[in-house]
């Protein structure tokens, strides 16, 4: 296929899944405001750890003076100084979607060209507290409709699996990228400050990853911050794990190889990178720099990403 | 001015009593509009809509702000054309368009119509659309115009005139199918009470008339892609529709490059061959390193694989000089000295403003003649004398005095008019008609029909889509 082809399948998943992230981040942190301060609310800046973990500060700096609930919500929501607020997502997303109009299914073309028409009823004008929260809902369905109907409808070629890898890549850099913003709050040495402050940040990264009923499921035991990192990072059922989106990736760039008849760096750099994980040990990272090892694999992250650019997408 | 009542499609000449006989090609349609209920118009109507809205069919209007994507609005009432009629349109678009291609390969090689006084030489070798660069080498097969949209008029039962030769990136044939493809959903029993020539394969036509003129250095499977300006292009739609019918890649320039004048596009299993480009690109686009040096949407190096002969760019380079309406006043003299036959389309009159003579009747009668632009297209920069106001006749006037060869005119010809829904009913709107002729190596492919445009407006007579002009099924009635 075409590589401009290929690469607006990538960059069209990469924002649809982006934009769902940049929702559950203001979802959750709308809870976490919402606390009494003693409970971790209000005290702790919820909006500017928002900010970071998912936005450019230094372009949030150039339009407003200070961090708060309005500012950030707008930057992160609507702002079309944002590259990856909602609402540049999915007009990024339809663009891409645009210009492949028939390599799409028209489920897909629906989901994301339905998604660009009605963005328009939510913009412009000031949102309330209920409103937005249900534009935050509304965003988490448009991406589920998105997958879901590129899962269900496209052909199993290239064209599905350079979908995946958009996706995949997107889902790793964001849940490490949350990792890297709090790892503070996970480690041992906050644990002595103890009690329920600590306990509400922890269930918010959970939430922010929608993985706060899955965590009872997979461990039976009420939140230890050890266990949130290991969730995130290692474990395989979790669908937004490190480790999950890694094989995702590893899969998909096998299938790529196997029907061009070629392996190449990108293929070589996920299989390290699957090896980077699998020779790691939570307990080891906890003693020996969380901080590290999350920067460390957005890094190689970003490298695979680009590897995969080079090889297919240019 | 009042013009006098036009042809009418369904009813014929001058006005006929209410229920007074119709044409026989339009017998069953018209027993159909009587007994239809209102309300089931609109109930089609409105089925229909949402069926382009949902297919996706837009067209961007240049120069409007909020409407970056609007729908040409659609009339569920089809046009209908007898064998006979089809019969003789198209045998004179094939004389014609032989003709265009003749002409082309004439005065890019041997030049004989201008040493024999045919058109004069400034004409051809002054006109912004003569490129130079063609000749210095063949094009594939001697063929310029591959696909070409002739605009068609009709004035009276046996009046047909061609009003305009589109040779260079004609539009509009994605509507004509679709169009069908929407009537044959809404009105099934329509087309079991007629025999339709169906158009539907017009992309396997247009597919075998793009490889049919490979160039000799392809191979037996050549490589066919769609070139296309990019998403912001008013006509995108139709370029990621016709590649999808076509099964061919939607390329834009930078998904092609040159290497030792072979053009290649890039794919995920890296770069591959192309033979045929079917290009929506104007010529000044092309090649940053021949024509506009700032263009984006061209592929440097194109051309000079194109003289080489290693890709045939369709249509060829150069063609623009056919659009071009000055042009088109010498083409009764073009089709008799190169095919030594009578034209069998005839032309509008036209008045050359760059002749004296004309340009002193043109500035006089101003107010009856419809006055063009000689590269104007999309029914931009045109005054229609006898609807406009004194003061835009004034102006025009004075665009004109200042340059005269940039312009032609004709008579206010009375377009012939079709039954069409509109807010009121059904009353007679003004139609043309775009069939699309493909210009192989092999054989000229002509699918029966084409896209009839409409002018929605009462009285209107421009039916441009860009000017608020709608479209219609075009029927060709097979026995």
């Amino acid at each position: 296929m075409l590589s401009r082809t290929a690469d607006n399948l990538y960059w069209l998943s990469r924002y649809a899944e982006r934009a769902d992230f940049v929702a559950r981040i203001l979802d959750a942190a709308h809870r976490l405001a919402a606390l009494p301060s003693s409970y971790g609310g209000r005290a702790s800046n919820e909006w500017a750890s928002a900010l970071e973990s998912t936005g450019d500060t230094d372009e949030f700096k150039k339009h407003y003076d200070a961090v708060n609930e309005h500012t950030v919500c707008d930057f992160l929501a609507f702002s079309r100084h944002n590259p990856s607020s909602i609402r540049s997502c999915i007009e990024t997303a339809r663009e891409n979607a645009r210009s492949i109009r028939t390599a799409l299914t028209t489920e897909m073309w629906d989901a994301i060209n339905g998604a660009w028409l009605e963005l328009r009823s939510y913009e412009g004008r000031e949102l309330s507290r209920d409103e937005f929260s249900q534009f935050l809902d509304w965003v988490k369905q448009v991406s589920l409709a998105f997958d879901g109907s590129a899962y269900r409808t496209m052909l199993r070629n290239d064209g599905y699996w350079f979908t995946r890898l958009g996706m995949a890549i997107e889902r790793a850099d964001n849940t490490a990228r949350i990792l890297d913003v709090k790892y503070q709050i996970l480690l041992p040495a906050s644990e002595k400050v103890g009690g329920s402050l600590d306990y509400f940040q922890w269930t918010t990264i959970l939430r922010e990853v929608s993985a706060f009923n899955a965590y009872h499921w997979v461990y039976r035991e009420s939140i230890k911050p050890v266990l949130v990192a290991d969730l995130l990072i290692f474990n395989r059922q979790m669908p937004r794990s490190l480790t999950n989106c890694v094989g995702i990736l590893m899969e998909h760039l096998d299938l790529i190889a196997d029907s061009y008849g070629r392996r190449g760096e990108s293929q070589r750099l996920a299989s390290n990178l699957r090896s980077y994980l699998h020779n790691a040990d939570i307990d080891r990272i906890f003693a020996s720099g969380l901080h590290e090892f999350i920067e460390a694999f957005i890094g190689e992250n970003n490298k695979l990403g680009a590897a995969i650019s080079d090889q297919y997408l240019v | 001015m009042a013009l006098a009542k036009a042809f009418d499609e369904m009813t014929g000449p001058g006005d006929l009593p209410a229920g007074g006989p119709v044409r026989d090609a339009y017998d069953t349609l018209k027993a159909w509009l009587d007994k239809t209920p209102p309300e089931h118009f609109n109930t089609r109507r409105s089925q229909a809509e949402m069926l382009f809205r949902r297919i996706g069919i837009t067209f961007a209007v240049y120069g409007s702000n909020d409407s970056t994507e609007r729908l040409i609005p659609f009339d569920i009432i089809p046009r209908v054309l007898t064998k006979p009629e089809w019969d003789f349109l198209e045998r004179g678009l094939k004389q014609r368009v032989t003709a265009l291609n003749m002409f082309l390969n004439d005065i890019y090689g041997a030049e004989e119509c201008i040493k024999a006084g045919v058109i004069p030489a400034d004409l051809v070798y002054r006109n912004q659309h003569y490129q130079m660069e063609m000749r210095s080498f063949r094009v594939p097969h001697d063929l310029y115009v591959h696909i070409a949209g002739i605009d068609i008029v009709r004035t009276g039962e046996k009046d047909f005139f061609v009003l305009e030769d589109n040779a260079r990136t004609p539009s509009g044939v994605s509507y004509m199918l679709e169009n069908r493809e929407v009537m044959l959903r809404l009105f099934p029993e329509l087309f079991s009470r007629h025999r339709v020539a169906p158009v539907e394969n017009y992309p396997d036509a247009l597919l075998a008339t793009l490889r049919s003129l490979a160039p000799q250095s392809a191979s037996r499977d050549p490589t066919v892609v769609l070139l296309t300006p990019g998403r912001y292009n008013s006509a995108f739609y139709e370029h990621s529709f016709l590649a999808d019918k076509l099964g061919v890649e939607l390329v834009e320039a930078g998904d092609l490059f040159t290497k030792d004048d072979v053009v290649y596009m890039r794919t995920t299993e890296g770069p591959r061959r192309v033979d045929v480009i079917y290009r929506r690109l104007d010529d000044a686009f092309l090649d940053p390193l021949v024509f506009r040096p700032d263009s984006v949407l061209g592929v440097p190096g194109l051309m000079n694989a194109y003289e080489r002969g290693n890709v045939t760019l369709s249509n060829a380079v150069g063609t623009g000089i056919s659009d071009d309406k000055a042009v088109y006043s010498y083409m009764p003299e073009i089709v008799k000295f190169f095919t030594g036959e009578e034209p069998i389309l005839h032309n509008v009159p036209t008045y050359r403003c760059r002749e004296k003579e004309s340009f002193s009747y043109v500035m006089d009668n101003l107010k009856d003649l419809v006055v063009k632009e000689v590269n104007g297209s999309g029914g931009y920069g045109m005054l229609v004398g006898p609807h406009a106001t004194r003061r835009e006749i004034e102006e025009f006037g004075k665009r004109l005095r200042h340059a005269p060869d940039g312009f032609i005119a004709q008579p206010t010809l009375s377009l012939s008019t079709c039954p069409t829904f509109v807010a009121s009913g059904v009353a007679p709107r003004h139609v043309d008609l775009r069939p699309f002729v493909l210009a192989g190596a092999d054989e000229i492919r002509i699918v029966p029909g084409g896209l009839t445009r409409v002018a929605l407006k009462e009285g209107s007579l421009v039916v441009n889509s860009s000017q608020g002009g709608g479209t219609k099924d075009t029927w060709v009635l097979d026995a």
